[in-house]
């Protein structure tokens, strides 16, 4: 609600204000610049709220994403840092409570892991993966270029769809039909080997 | 604080996939405002249906057990308030307490209506509802609760709330106290015990749908699910 900051825009605030009205209004730049921008105060807040270090990039990218999918809500006649700060602070505590959950389910038992013998291992199974990643392989280059780029950004790199439809240039509909037309050959491609 | 040119070098390629997919937005209008045109439909739709109720029998109902108005002030409140605290939440940079906004006349609705229901057995000639005009208040609030929902979560949807739960909640209270405020137009008599206890299983129910409701409607507001 009220944040002491709302009261006192400083000069970056006025002026991040100012790079979001833009966006609003379609400028690239001023977006562009305005989250890099950011990137700082969000690490700041996401660290003061107690996120490891090793989490405070999902934060940063969680909130980036927040920030892109909520830009209509910003006034501009008020405090951008104070809107950021508060978005940032949300997204740091969903992520503690999310990594507390995942605590609560999994040990950090590294001898333990080392340790297990994994029943499905057969010494043969290199070579079988050798020659599965090699029918892959050929029936990736098989695949038209738009179903090979969709399994390249959505698969290989596992970028989110926003990620990889930016990367692309594509609608995110269209990687996801060529994501699925490029699975459904590779599995033909299969089972035709298999 | 100070800017350093490559802030964002390590989401280089999220930015600017960000930036790529910039689309011209208009700023939303301020939640009372967004709050207030909910309020003009359901204020539209009571209109519309005081044309078909029995408006002479509400007045004597009224005037005859005057503590019932405090149960429909109590409603009317918690309509608007829960509206406008909604409207609020749904703001991503939004303090959780507003939610605390409709409780004092939530409290007041739900207690006046308790009295209503007391004074059934205090006064023993106090007209009792069969079961099947107790079913026809439970239709009558559910089935003003749909038109009512599907326009609050679709303006609610236009924001952004990152508090999803309480903020689908607090629509769903505002949603089920205009529905049984409307509902006194048809319902011209006292709420004796069953008559409650129905009238509030119907707002608890619009309260809990609309909560899974929005549990769907905001996902994508959800940590790590925006993609």
């Amino acid at each position: 609600m009220a944040i002491a900051e709302q009261h006192k825009p400083n000069a970056d605030d006025m002026r991040r204000s100012a790079w979001m009205a833009a966006a609003q209004a379609g400028d690239r730049t001023a977006y562009e610049t305005l989250l890099r921008d950011c990137v700082p105060l969000i690490r700041s807040v996401a660290r003061r709220q107690g996120v490891a270090a090793d989490y405070v990039d999902d934060v940063v990218q969680e909130v980036l994403l927040t920030v892109h999918r909520a830009r209509q809500t910003y006034d501009p006649s008020r405090s951008f840092n104070a809107w950021l700060r508060v978005i940032a602070e949300r997204r740091a505590i969903d992520l503690l409570r999310q990594t507390g959950r995942r605590g609560t389910r999994e040990v950090h038992a590294p001898v333990a892991f080392e340790n297990y013998a994994d029943a499905s291992t057969d010494p043969a199974s290199g070579l079988d993966r050798a020659d599965d990643a090699g029918t892959i392989g050929q029936a990736l280059a098989a695949l038209p270029a738009r179903q090979r780029e969709a399994v390249q950004y959505l698969v290989i790199e596992e970028q989110s769809l926003a990620e990889a439809a930016a990367s692309t240039r594509r609608s995110k509909g269209s990687l996801k039909v060529n994501l699925h037309r490029a699975l459904k050959a590779l599995r033909g491609a299969n089972e035709r080997e298999g | 604080m100070s800017t350093s040119p490559n802030s964002g070098a390590p989401y280089d390629r999220l930015i600017q996939g960000l930036a790529a997919d910039l689309k011209p937005v208009r700023p939303l209008p301020p939640p009372l405002k967004r709050a207030l045109i909910w309020l003009g439909f359901v204020l539209a739709a009571g209109l519309i249906l005081s044309l078909i109720a029995d408006l002479s029998l509400v007045g004597r109902r009224l005037m005859a057990t005057p503590d019932m108005w405090f149960a429909m002030i109590g409603s009317i409140l918690t309509a608007i308030l829960a509206a406008i605290a909604a409207f609020k939440l749904s703001m991503p940079d939004s303090s959780r307490a507003w939610a605390w906004l409709p409780i004092p006349s939530a409290v007041l609705w739900v207690a006046a209506s308790g009295l209503g229901c007391l004074r059934g057995f205090v006064l023993p000639e106090t007209y009792v509802a069969p079961l099947s005009e107790t079913m026809e208040c439970l239709a009558i609030i559910l089935a003003l609760s749909v038109p009512f929902s599907v326009l609050m979560f679709a303006m609610l949807r236009e924001a952004f709330p990152l508090l999803p739960g309480l903020t689908a909640a607090i629509a769903g209270l505002a949603v089920a106290a205009a529905s049984a405020t409307l509902l006194n137009l048809f319902h011209p008599f006292d709420a004796a015990a069953v008559d409650l206890l129905v009238h509030a299983f119907a707002v608890a129910l619009v309260i809990v749908v609309s909560r899974i409701i929005g549990a769907r409607t905001f996902a994508k507001t959800n940590f790590a699910q925006q993609a």
